[in-house]
């Protein structure tokens, strides 16, 4: 199995955890990855409020790029933000003949051409699809067991494209999880919004939705997630989100492919594991001992 | 709620051509309402999305300026998906929000600031760097107190070196030809660029 690799700027910096983990995990299920040379910021949600053509040019960019070294590859996506453009570029080059024009015309500015030939995938849909558990489970070589798993999947993975998922109940993680040995945390919160940007853009607003999904989790022993906005407001604004809620809500949060790599036996410092914001004390005792 | 009327007609000395792309987006609206039910953050709106696309069909623009509810929406998408009538509402939002900065709304300042400064830092490197990208918004801002809501994380995230610098470790690309293409081809008027409807 082959994907072209798109990380995303999310990757190389606040979550290069996450970027450890997905190209340790894939290496080890014997997955070569092929990062497209000179990808560029895909816009995130900042680029369409400001010109919607501009966030399908940027994305067409990469996808251009990637065209150039295989016409009918798939790209392998982590960041749920970076997929989602992505997606939406594709989908405009694929099936719309004008915005594929436009979108072309403006490409030209940088002597690229993009037709969409490409398929673009998230990490979740390669990982539940491509490999699944009858991939994934011969590799696990330390089982998990005792340790209960919140999957978090948030929005743009899941919507407005279903394309892995049901985009209002999502399971996918869970054969993934129970591959590892651990046990699903029964949650509805799964699907709902984390806050996005909203947590720095407007704090009062967004640390609620933060709040919320914390407080669900109480009882698992982690949560884990797939997208670097959603790692990041659940991590790194735990004590505000206490101080809010009257009660403690800290709970070690990692990146799904981090969960999968410690039960393949991957050691935690191929994984990033250091990196995090919220690995708790009573975790790393309990994955110590298994 | 704000039990402002939303059955007024628009003043004539209101002009709200920039809304049209918007309306004809949302047009088939049904007002049911199943939007303001999905919404996560429908609680801390000043307008319903319900009342708001409301607004928007009758081309009320500074009333729907005025409110801070297209800035509350964080892309979840649940309302895109569930809306009866296949209506592209986060993309609306998302041209609404286009509109308040394009009018550099007073209110919506500090959003605009943001989406503005981590634009102008893809442009310069093709990529972004938080370090660069947060000190042009905490300058624009002109806000002493700005940085210190962020200070606790930007330190903790420096401590475990994952603040892209500008170092090198990333690539350079500046993007600043092809986001000029663009420019140019909004200011031709022969290029009518649809928006993209959803599924």
């Amino acid at each position: 199995m082959s994907y072209l690799y798109y990380p995303g700027c999310s990757l190389t910096s606040s979550a290069r955890e996450y970027d450890l983990a997905t190209r340790a995990v894939m290496a080890a299920a014997g997955v070569n990855l092929t990062e497209i040379d000179d990808w560029t910021c895909c816009g995130a949600s900042a680029a369409a409020p400001i010109s919607h053509l501009l966030s399908l040019s940027l994305s067409a960019r990469n996808l251009a790029l990637a065209e150039q070294t295989a016409s009918d590859g798939q790209v392998l996506v982590p960041c749920s933000a970076c997929y989602l453009n992505l997606k939406k570029a594709h989908d405009a080059l694929r099936n719309d003949a004008e915005s594929r024009a436009t979108i072309n015309d403006a490409l030209e500015a940088v002597n690229l051409k993009a037709t969409g030939s490409v398929r673009v995938r998230h990490l979740l849909d390669v990982l539940a699809v491509d490999l699944g558990e009858r991939h994934l489970a011969p590799l696990v070589t330390r089982s998990l067991s005792g340790l209960t798993v919140a999957p978090y999947y948030g929005c743009q993975c899941l919507r407005p494209y279903p394309e892995f998922d049901d985009p209002e109940r999502p399971v996918s993680m869970e054969p993934l999880i129970e591959a590892t040995g651990a046990a699903v945390h029964p949650w509805e919160m799964g699907a709902r919004c984390c806050g996005a940007s909203l947590v720095s853009t407007q704090p009062e607003v967004g640390l609620e939705r933060v709040f919320a999904i914390l407080k669900a989790a109480k009882g698992a022993d982690l949560i884990v997630t797939v997208c670097p906005m959603c790692q990041m407001n659940l991590d790194a604004w735990q004590a505000r989100a206490s101080r809010m809620a009257g009660e403690k809500l800290s709970i070690t949060v990692l990146y799904l492919p981090q969960l999968l790599g410690l039960a393949m036996g991957l050691a935690s410092h191929e994984l990033g594991l250091d990196l995090n914001l919220a690995v708790l004390g009573d975790f790393r005792e309990k994955i110590t001992h298994l | 709620m704000n039990p402002q009327s939303v059955t007024t007609l628009p003043t004539a000395e209101e002009s709200s051509e920039s809304l049209d792309p918007i309306r004809a987006m949302v047009s088939a609206c049904i007002q049911c309402g199943t939007c303001t039910g999905s919404c996560p953050n429908a609680l801390e709106m000043d307008l319903t999305p319900r009342k708001m696309w409301r607004l928007v069909i009758l081309g009320r623009l500074s009333a729907v300026m005025e409110s801070k509810t297209f800035i509350l929406c964080s892309d979840c998408y649940t309302c895109t998906l569930r809306c009866p009538r296949g209506l592209p509402l986060t993309e609306a939002m998302e041209a609404l929000k286009g509109i308040a900065f394009a009018r550099k709304e007073a209110r919506h300042r500090g959003s605009r600031l943001f989406y503005e400064k981590f634009m102008e830092t893809v442009r310069r490197h093709g990529r972004i760097r938080e370090m660069e990208f947060m000190t042009r918004y905490f300058i624009a801002m002109k806000s002493p107190v700005a940085p210190f809501r962020f200070a606790p994380l930007g330190l903790k995230l420096m401590g475990k070196g994952k603040v892209e610098l500008g170092g090198g470790k990333s690539g350079d690309t500046p993007l600043g030809a092809l986001f000029e293409k663009v420019a140019d081809l909004e200011r031709t008027p022969a290029a009518t660029f649809r928006k993209e409807g959803h599924q």
